[in-house]
């Protein structure tokens, strides 16, 4: 092997941001506290470069480079644009909230950076190891995140739980994929699934350790019944965090179940779509119901998550490429909704004062008029009210089922939709209906109120005109799935 | 049973032994002292597997840095073991049950004839003569060039991640930066005042103060 046969390019976006990133981790020691804002902005510039490079060295079929452990296809770039963007959004919301808690440091961006750079690992990997060290990657830097608000016990406490369970987590993922390179005598993700098309590995080995990668796989996603870290992180993190955990990781942990699952072992979807369909139903149904006994708004969101997971994973267990472009739709649509809806949270947090108790929202119509419309259009698409992006995402996942003629999966997720619309429309309820109890007014940045303000009416014309992103991603899938 | 089947049992009840009394140590020193001893069994079951390169890496870099440097940490912090420990017995029983009944199924799973262990069989001798860094070295730098390269990322972060969650500065501290004391100037240390002259001392008010004294 020399230099030559490296063919660096559909790495470039990597690359870059690596070498960004340190520059950023040198530069930022000549800031100063008062001129943090130079780091911020050589970060969103990076972040916006890193998606130039992106589009521009996209290729609509599949390339693979450093021996084939790095893959480069549609649906890696769609993907990573989509979290370059993510990101961007979520460090604009942040700053004044940052700024205020004595947060806003050179090590937010870069630490931010880091985990940007594992999910660009593990939506690229084509490999195990490098499927595992991406997560380790994103892990390491989320747990760093949390507890980066030192003096807050409940932050450290969160920070501690996730790291315990992480690590749980990943213990019982090399254990499974252990297994599977036992049977298959692979680690390589298309050599596994050509040998297990070929019908050459032990079939009850690789049973057995694809129990535990899908284990793992529902930790880190926060499915039941491994969810019991979500709601405990999303509270204890400063909400900046919280959003920043809830974000951009989604959307990687998905196509790194789609690497692992459909790419490696796709042969044996029959096996894997009976665990997926037990930790869907117990999610949408623990999630939703759990949701309504919350008062803690940053709870009650952690449960809503875990309840969209089990929709996200309905389209993934259906086995076809248009379960898994709805699959990737959904988790689109659900990091939108997220992100407008803490964004709205940090909006009315400043300094001394957490916006995260249901009464805090109390009344917020009289108060600022705009801000509650952006909620109510999250809430409502949460809930998958026409004509909003959440209700055309739940529509394909249920889709994707009744396609494969799991009917009573797809009435019991509307079932559980329904309950979840309580919870969702409480909150509609506090803030129309219910007297102001916070007067004190309500301050945003500027380009935080733009960006926030776009990426709220992007709920409403995605539920409108969702062909576009829907065509994407199914055009994505199809490409990147050779098998399909 | 051959020689090397006798020191695979004996090594494996080593750790088994060792690894059970990290967790139910009291002392803290004792449990990191076992892990220790559970780092060298594996390593001796990785020679066994003539994975020289490996074992001697396991012993310099676990035993040799990374467990002293927590024995230094364990002994530098004073911890309260009994109240860490609370509730440990009260949760055992349960606890031992989950992790009897996953190894049994594990166990079953593993042993039973479907699973096809004899399939594997025992994977040939190396070839006297060929150097176990040798090749390792010319794997990871060419095959596995890039997870070498992403686990130095992981230890970059590392280094990140721990100097933002421990380093602060001390509010009590009286460190005075020796450039600055240097570079003091006169005039910003004293300030000599110009004024006039309000009243003049009046001499027989200064004299009764005293008898009063």
């Amino acid at each position: 092997m020399n230099w030559a046969d490296l063919h660096l390019m559909p790495a470039l976006p990597e690359i870059f941001l690596l070498s960004a990133l340190s520059v950023i981790l040198v530069l930022d020691l000549f800031v100063s506290d008062a001129r943090r804002g130079i780091t911020y902005l050589l970060t969103l510039l990076t972040l916006a470069v890193c998606a130039g490079i992106q589009i521009a060295t996209s290729v609509p079929y599949v390339t693979t480079t450093f021996s084939g452990m790095f893959v480069d296809d549609p649906l890696a770039d769609i993907v990573k644009v989509g979290m370059y963007g993510f990101t961007a959004i979520v460090l604009v919301f942040t700053r004044q909230y940052m700024a205020d808690r004595g947060l806003f440091k050179g090590e937010y961006f870069t630490l931010s950076l880091f985990a940007l750079l594992g999910m660009n690992v593990m939506v690229s990997a084509s490999h195990f190891l490098t499927l595992y060290i991406g997560l380790e990657l994103l892990s390491l830097a989320l747990y760093a995140l949390i507890a980066l608000n030192r003096d807050s016990t409940s932050s450290t406490e969160a920070a501690m739980k996730f790291f315990v369970l992480g690590a749980l987590s990943s213990g019982l993922l090399l254990y499974g994929m252990s297994m599977v390179y036992g049977a298959t005598g692979s680690l390589d993700i298309v050599q596994i699934g050509k040998a297990i098309q070929g019908g050459s590995g032990n079939t009850v080995l690789l049973v057995f350790g694809l129990v535990f990668i899908v284990a793992g796989l529902s930790f880190k996603l926060g499915a039941v019944p491994f969810h019991m870290w979500v709601p405990d992180v999303y509270q204890g993190s400063p909400t900046a965090i919280t959003l920043m955990v809830g974000a951009a990781p989604k959307l990687a942990a998905l196509v790194f179940m789609i690497r692992i699952l459909v790419q490696g072992m796709g042969p044996m979807v029959g096996d894997w779509q009976g665990m997926l369909v037990i930790v869907a139903v117990l999610s949408m149904a623990i999630g939703n119901i759990t949701a309504i006994a919350q008062t803690n708004i940053k709870r009650m969101l952690a449960y809503s998550t875990i309840s969209h997971m089990g929709y996200m994973l309905l389209g993934l267990l259906a086995g076809t490429a248009q379960g898994y472009s709805a699959a990737l739709f959904y988790a689109f649509s659900y990091v939108l909704m997220t992100v407008v809806g803490f964004g709205i949270l940090l909006a009315l947090s400043r300094a001394g004062f957490e916006c995260e108790r249901l009464e805090d929202l109390k009344g917020l119509n009289g108060r600022n008029s705009w801000y509650a419309l952006l909620m109510l259009l999250t809430m409502f698409s949460m809930t998958g009210i026409p004509p909003l992006v959440g209700f055309y995402a739940k529509l394909v996942v249920i889709q994707a089922v009744v396609d494969i003629g799991m009917f009573w999966l797809a009435v019991f997720a509307v079932l559980m939709s329904l309950i979840g619309a309580f919870y969702y429309l409480r909150v509609v309820k506090h803030m129309y209906f219910d007297e102001v109890q916070d007067t004190a007014p309500i301050v945003v940045r500027g380009d935080a109120k733009l960006v926030l303000s776009l990426s709220g009416l992007a709920l409403l014309v995605l539920g409108v005109l969702p062909q576009g992103l829907l065509e994407l991603c199914l055009e994505a899938m199809r490409t990147s799935l050779a098998a399909l | 049973m051959s020689f090397s089947a006798v020191l695979f049992y004996i090594l494996s009840a080593i750790l088994l032994v060792s690894a059970f009394r990290v967790v139910t140590a009291k002392n803290p020193v004792h449990a990191a002292l076992f892990l220790v001893l559970a780092f060298f069994t594996s390593a001796g079951h990785w020679l066994l597997l003539e994975a020289e390169f490996l074992a001697i890496a396991l012993v310099l870099v676990y035993v040799g840095a990374v467990m002293v440097l927590f024995l230094f940490v364990v002994m530098m912090i004073d911890i309260n073991i009994e109240k860490l420990r609370a509730g440990f017995w009260r949760h055992f029983p349960v606890a031992a049950t989950v992790g009897i009944v996953m190894m049994a199924e594990m166990i079953l799973i593993i042993a039973s004839p479907e699973a096809g262990l004899d399939s594997f069989g025992q994977a040939a001798p190396a070839v006297a003569g060929v150097s176990n860094v040798k090749q390792l070295g010319l794997q990871i730098y060419t095959t596995y060039l890039y997870p070498f390269e992403l686990a130095a990322v992981v230890l970059l972060l590392a280094i990140v991640a721990a100097i933002a969650l421990t380093m602060r500065k001390r509010k009590d501290t009286k460190f005075i930066d020796p450039a600055v004391q240097i570079a003091v100037r006169r005039e910003d240390r004293v300030r000599v005042l110009k004024m006039d002259v309000e009243k003049a001392p009046a001499k027989d008010a200064g004299s009764s103060e005293q008898q009063q004294a």
